[in-house]
């Protein structure tokens, strides 16, 4: 019998369950490092997705369907990868508590991180209460209720576009990508929630590129009502009663524009996460804003100028969910292609 | 950050705080595609009383959204309902009557004690 191949795939999230299944399919003896004690990644952050509002528990689930009790798979949690090399046509990942895993390939999907929105003082996230991020909005609405910080239903919220992203200021000039659709789905999902509340967008261009984005954006004006204003606020106070003062520029009337609302959403961007941008740099496959660079981005997107290390998701650029599940089956047809090719 | 100087120009700013936005709803109950309006331009872009004079459709709807009444009763009045714009509106917008409706609005508000 001839030996089975192995092939380290880094993250547990969306792109590493993806890239995990197809890879065991083909009867290749996987091991996923995942540096949290469980699977899912930033999936696990969602409430519902966009654009169909699908519960992310739901999607959860039947990704994972033949990847946590699969043969051909390993899952080892709490495993942080500290450092990533190639040794002898091996790839050899050390971890944070000393263990060492040896394979015939190995893939990188370590994902994004989000922003951090101190970074933005003058938005007073971290300073006013009811500043909030996307993220926080996402756990609240998970739990079924939007609330401030003083324990009552927002009559005015406004949801900010572009935090951490388009931004010189920050050293990111790229767009996120899936910010824009994500504050159209949750000031929906506030407005069901809260009909009599009124819902405002701050943005600087509506990005609606992906299918049904749209139509949903759309539907969100027509029949929820939401309200768009093209501007981005410069910077946020406080009142006495813990609102949240905003100041803007109405750009479609050329107005100087300021309103109090009860709850201030930041609409965070995407970032390459710590492990990609390590691993990336300790294999010099390091791109822009430290996300890692694939080899050619329309033929060989899944491959990185690295033999035998391949990259799947959003470690490479911010990407929607539906394209990460895609690109993890990707990445495993170029990792068996190569395979092959080494024998 | 206490520093950075929150102050406001109180004239020539738009305060949302203040503005009504409740008498747009009235506009919208009136003609629901109003509010599908993406600010596009095509319509102020095609006017035929743009030919002649500096209206603009477009930010006249915006500003009456927005609560900036000042001077459009008298700016609408330059429309000569003529429909060109509601040919080209890429989202459906029934131009013709929001713009018949914000004059019933604002005639009310503006000429009715002359
Ligand atoms: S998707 Fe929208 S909100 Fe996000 S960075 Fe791009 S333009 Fe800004
Ligand atoms: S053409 Fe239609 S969508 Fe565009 S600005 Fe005019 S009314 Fe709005
Ligand atoms: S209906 Fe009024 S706004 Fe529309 S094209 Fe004619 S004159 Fe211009």
């Amino acid at each position: 019998m001839e030996n089975k191949k192995t092939v380290l795939v880094i993250g547990a999230g969306p792109a590493g369950i993806s890239a995990a299944k197809s890879l065991a399919n083909d009867n290749i003896s996987v091991t996923v490092l995942e540096k949290e004690d469980t699977f899912g990644g930033n999936i696990n952050n969602w409430a519902k997705l966009f654009p169909n509002f699908k519960d992310a528990g739901e999607v959860k689930s039947s990704l994972i369907q033949n990847f946590v009790n699969n043969q051909n798979i390993k899952i080892v949690y709490n495993k942080k990868v500290t450092e990533l090399k190639k040794h002898n046509q091996k790839w050899i990942a050390n971890t944070s508590d000393g263990e060492v895993f040896e394979s015939d390939a190995a893939i990188l999907s370590t994902g994004f991180k989000v922003f951090d929105a101190q970074y933005k003082e003058e938005l007073g996230y971290g300073i006013y209460p009811n500043v909030i991020t996307s993220v926080e909005f996402e756990k609240m609405y998970k739990n079924g209720k939007i609330l401030t910080v003083q324990g009552s239903v927002p009559k005015k919220i406004a949801f900010l576009n572009c935090v951490g992203s388009r931004d010189e200021k920050v050293g990111n000039h790229y767009c996120s990508r899936i910010c824009c659709i994500a504050a159209v789905k949750q000031a929906i999902e506030f407005k069901e929630l809260y009909p009599q509340s009124e819902a405002f967008i701050f943005y600087m261009d509506i990005r609606m590129a992906g299918q049904f984005y749209e139509e949903l954006y759309r539907k969100s004006q027509e029949k929820h009502g939401v309200v768009y204003i093209r501007g981005r606020i410069s910077e946020t106070s406080s009142t006495i009663d813990k609102k949240v003062q905003i100041k803007a520029e109405d750009t479609l009337a050329a107005t100087p524009l300021r309103m109090t609302v009860d709850m201030l959403v930041l609409m965070i961007g995407v970032e390459a996460s710590k492990s990609t941008t390590i691993l990336s740099k300790q294999n010099n496959i390091d791109g822009p804003y430290g996300f890692a660079k694939s080899k050619d981005i329309h033929t060989a997107d899944n491959y990185s100028n690295e033999n035998g290390l391949f990259l799947a998701g959003s470690c490479k650029r911010p990407l929607t969910l539906t394209e990460t599940i895609a690109d993890g089956k990707s990445a495993a047809i170029s990792v068996v292609e190569y395979l092959k090719q080494t024998k | 950050m206490k520093n950075w100087g929150f102050k406001i120009p109180d004239s020539r700013t738009l305060d949302l705080d203040k503005e009504d936005l409740k008498l747009y709803n009235k506009i919208v109950e009136k003609v629901p595609s109003a509010r599908r309006c993406i600010m596009c331009g095509m319509c102020s872009a095609t006017c035929s009383a743009a030919n002649h004079t500096n209206f603009n459709f477009r930010l006249v709807h915006h500003k009456f959204r927005m609560g900036m009444f000042e001077s459009l009763a008298s700016e609408l009045d330059k429309c000569m309902l003529c429909g060109k714009c509601r040919m080209l509106c890429p989202r459906g917008v029934n131009t013709r009557a929001v713009i018949y409706n914000m004059r019933i609005i604002l005639d009310n508000m503006y000429y009715k004690n002359i």
